[in-house]
């Protein structure tokens, strides 16, 4: 996020997309609906019904995998009524001509075709985030699993920039992580383009730098996605997979090729707390601890680093993670000997210039500190990008609409989107041990709007096939009218009713993010006798 | 900032204007007992007001003033335990306690109960007002809380805090006078309302109304209390973990940054995986086609042999790494450090974009 958490509270009017932010994030859910009760004003796109939709002033419930016609269409309105904040484009930003040449024709009555939502919602939704002195934008998966998601974020910051809300308090434009340390992955360089404060690592000072800290010789060649990783160990080019914490054997889209792929590898070390669908193929199984038993800091959504505490020893012989993996970095000749995991962060701050000023003893004393933080005299920054950006100028990158890879036809007549549920997280291995979670949410579903489910002969609580051109699953009908007619929605926690065996997987071909949320699917209702069939992939 | 100049107890102290008379008292030192006030009400008008146990005398007023709800003002001379101050909490505490059962002794919220506490305070025993009791069927229907109006002080703090920070509104307030109490909608269980079962209402919950379905009986001396980060979504919450022994036994909110004394229902009442039976306990090695049972030693010697091994057969680029977003900053570190300076290849990632 650009901006706090607590700042929304203080907007004048919030863009939701493609963030059912109620059930996946609810305290920032509730921080919403304070907002709308202190005035602000609310818009939601998204094509369900979500929540959160009840309390928007407007509700676009568009098509998935048409935000960037929306946005596009709204800046394009904005600038066609003069609406936009034209000092700050003059002073603040660069490309703007490219800009106002790409959304130029896309008019709201062009895009309410594309999004099936009517042009004077569009209209009225441009004025009021355009008009709201400050302005906060807030996104998720909705916006990033396409495979346009690049471009459908970059869409989210020409609309800020546009109407002049980056750089102050209260606006911004804010993705929400969806799990509790995603930020904090990426700033410590778990990704395969950057080293920690996502310095690159194609950088030669930078891989000096390192070469230096960690004293071997590094590579200075990019390395491969997940989504790659899982495609080369299907063509046993990847040996020997670490898996740490991770299930893609339920997360990954196209789940039939991720078994193969990871049996395919050599050698599969699995690190988790609980015997997963994705340990179960391993060759060496690592115990670890839980979030109870260990110290340590997570990096929230707002980039607010926050103390881990450990509360209760380890389950049997299990370790928390950071032992384990100081244990196989003393074999592999690298690294010293940690003594804890304030040691680790003390070599962390030492290569990660962003987080230089955190400090234990500051995070106990202050409860969190927000990067970057440079110093220890640093009290961390609240909003990114006050007076200029990062780069300088703002870089307007507009990009043209691109409808999904696979769009609904003859065969496959419906588009699939997919999502979590409340009461669970993720792969279900941790809230799918919690008894009363199971019981508000026992088993996968699908969602379908009445009118679609009459025509199929389909009522709540029927068996349905769901079907796209990489397999079929069975899972329970939810007749609601959350959804529009050509919409169906599934959530992806299951390993029973996988709607990972479904989805595209079709990436962008920049942040490499597959096509979650959308594909087209047909869907069947299905006799009793198919009984024996109810364990899931086929 | 305007700033006020007032006598609190004798004391003159300077408050930014807008503070209440309990703020002024806090800055001070000085305890003025609180029932219904909640601590995320930061502004007086937002208090429900509703217990009268803060009431102080303020000179030139003729009634008591509940110093959680009321402004300051410039030149206020405030007395916070005079004998009419004390009375008139007394006469508070008598008339809950004369609806109230008074079993304490098998109560899970006895040591932890706000009035058991007041009461002993304040020197009270038992109700100078006996009489007749309501009697509520107790609800269950919600997956994760009971509820037991019977001890309902009618605080107002549930419904408080369900309808302005959690803004769910699954409650409001029934009745008036003597049955009042919080209600779901026509007056049903909890599972025909619209509860998120954020649990909010339970943490803030004053006395043993609302009280979470726990797996473990404990009494409120019995635990530790740690100081941690939620492990489930990105909001980051603040909260303590209750342990009993070596067991979670309890979540309660922290008032943090980001969530400011909030939780959901995952980060309140998700947190039995802990001590799941299927926790694995021991590292496993695949022999035979079957994992069996390993020591620390055998486990990590293997793996690291093995990265070696394949490392000097294939390249660097036949290895790769997947870390999470799940685990600490500290363990992100290690693990991409363990990939790129111990497998030699940049091929590390998590499952951020998924
Ligand atoms: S659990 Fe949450 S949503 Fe339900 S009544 Fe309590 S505060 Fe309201
Ligand atoms: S149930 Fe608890 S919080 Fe709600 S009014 Fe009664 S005593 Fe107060
Ligand atoms: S309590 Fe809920 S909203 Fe808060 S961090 Fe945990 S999962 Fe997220
Ligand atoms: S605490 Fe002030 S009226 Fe209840």
């Amino acid at each position: 996020m650009t901006n706090s958490i607590n700042e929304l509270i203080d907007s004048n009017v919030i863009f939701i997309s493609g963030s059912n932010t109620t059930e996946n994030h609810p305290v920032i859910g509730a921080k919403i609906r304070q907002a709308k009760k202190n005035g602000a004003k609310i818009i939601v796109v998204d094509p369900r019904k979500i929540d959160i939709a009840d309390d928007a002033d407007v509700f676009l419930q568009v098509n998935p995998g048409t935000n960037i016609a929306l946005s596009n269409a709204i800046m394009n309105y904005i600038i066609s009524e003069r609406l936009e904040d034209a000092e700050y484009v003059k002073e603040r930003t660069e490309n703007y001509d490219e800009l106002v040449s790409v959304v130029g024709d896309f008019t709201p009555e062009k895009a309410a075709e594309i999004c099936g939502v009517s042009a004077e919602d569009i209209k009225k939704a441009a004025r009021m985030y355009a008009e709201g002195e400050k302005g906060s934008i807030v996104y998720c998966m909705g916006v990033t699993q396409h495979s346009s998601g690049t471009e459908g974020v970059m869409s989210m910051a020409n609309l800020a920039m546009l109407c002049g809300n980056i750089g102050i308090e209260s606006g911004g434009v804010n993705p929400l992580r969806g799990q509790n340390n995603v930020q904090g992955a990426c700033d410590m360089g778990a990704l395969p383009g950057t080293y920690p404060a996502y310095q690159k690592v194609v950088d030669a000072n930078v891989k000096a730098k390192f070469e230096e800290a960690w004293g071997v010789e590094l590579s200075d060649k990019v390395g491969l996605t997940l989504t790659e990783i899982v495609h080369k160990a299907g063509h046993g080019d990847i040996k020997f997979l670490y898996i740490m914490g991770e299930n893609p054997m339920v997360s990954d889209p196209d789940l039939t090729h991720v078994e193969e792929a990871l049996k395919n590898t050599e050698f599969l070390v699995v690190q988790d707390i609980f015997l997963t669908e994705t340990a179960q193929l391993a060759d060496v199984v690592l115990p670890a601890a839980s979030f109870a038993e260990k110290d340590g800091t997570f990096s929230n959504t707002e980039r607010r680093v926050q103390r881990v505490r450990k509360a209760i020893n380890p389950i049997g012989d299990c370790k928390p993670d950071w032992q384990i993996l100081s244990g196989v970095l003393k074999r592999l000749g690298i690294g010293k000997d940690y003594a804890s995991p304030e040691d680790v962060f003390a070599e962390i701050r030492e290569v990660t210039p962003s987080y230089a000023g955190i400090s234990y003893d500051r995070l106990n004393e202050l409860g969190s500190l927000q990067w970057p933080c440079p110093t220890e005299d640093h009290a961390g920054t609240k909003f990114l990008h006050v007076g200029k950006f990062a780069r300088g100028l703002g870089l307007f990158k507009p990009a043209a609409f691109k409808p999904s890879a696979e769009v609904p036809c003859d065969e496959y007549p419906v588009i699939l989107t997919t999502g979590r549920v409340l009461y669970h997280y993720h792969t279900r291995t941790m809230t799918g041990k919690v008894d009363g979670l199971n019981a508000m949410s026992p088993e996968s579903f699908v969602e379908i709007n009445p009118e679609a489910a009459r025509k199929l002969s389909i009522v709540e609580g029927d068996k349905v096939k769901i079907s796209t051109r990489r397999g079929s699953v069975m899972a329970t009908a939810k007749v609601t009218p959350k959804l529009k007619e050509n919409v169906v929605f599934m959530p992806f926690h299951f390993a029973d009713g996988a709607a990972n065996a479904l989805t595209n997987p079709v990436l962008d071909p920049i942040a490499k993010i597959p096509e979650y949320k959308s594909c087209a699917a047909k869907l069947e209702k299905v006799a009793w006798d198919w009984s024996e069939e109810t364990d899931g992939i086929r | 900032m305007s700033m006020l100049n007032i006598t609190i107890d004798g004391q003159a102290i300077e408050m930014p204007a807008g503070s209440t008379i309990l703020e002024a008292a806090k800055k001070v030192g000085i305890d003025i007992p609180t029932l219904c006030h909640l601590d995320m009400e930061k502004q007086f008008n937002q208090q429900a007001a509703a217990c009268r146990i803060c009431v102080v005398e303020v000179e030139n007023r003729r009634n008591l003033a509940p110093a959680c709800a009321t402004p300051l003002m410039n030149g206020m001379v405030i007395k916070t335990d005079t004998p009419r101050v004390i009375e008139a909490r007394k006469t508070v505490l008598h008339l809950m306690l004369s609806d109230h059962p008074l079993d304490c002794l098998t109560c899970e919220k006895a040591g932890a109960c706000k009035l058991q506490d007041l009461c002993y305070q304040y020197g009270i025993e038992e109700s100078m007002y006996p009489g007749m009791q309501n009697d509520f069927p107790l609800d269950e229907s919600n997956q994760f809380y009971t509820r037991n109006l019977n001890k309902c002080v009618a605080c107002r703090r549930c419904v408080q805090v369900c309808t302005n920070f959690q803004h769910t509104k699954a409650i409001g307030f029934g009745n008036r006078g003597f049955t009042t109490h919080p209600v779901a909608p026509f007056d049903k269980g909890m599972d025909a309302s619209d509860c998120a079962s954020c649990g909010n209402c339970v943490s803030v919950c004053p006395v043993g109304a609302l009280l979470p379905k726990s797996k473990e009986k404990y009494r409120s001396w019995e635990i530790n209390k740690t100081r941690t980060t939620c492990s489930y979504c990105g909001v980051g919450c603040q909260m303590n973990l209750v342990t009993k022994g070596n067991k979670v036994v309890g979540v309660e909110p922290v008032d943090g940054a980001s969530n400011d004394g909030l939780l959901c229902v995952k980060g309140k009442f998700g947190f039995n995986f802990v001590d799941h039976p299927d926790r694995l306990t021991s590292p496993l090695i695949r022999k035979n086609g079957e994992l069996v049972k390993a020591t620390w030693d055998e486990a990590l010697d293997l793996v690291a042999a093995k990265a070696k091994s394949i490392r000097a057969e294939h390249g660097s680029e036949a290895l790769a790494g997947l870390s999470s977003a799940r685990v600490t900053n500290e363990e992100n570190y290690l693990f991409q450090k363990m990939v790129r300076a111990g497998f030699g290849t940049n091929s590390v990632d998590h499952c951020a974009r998924l």
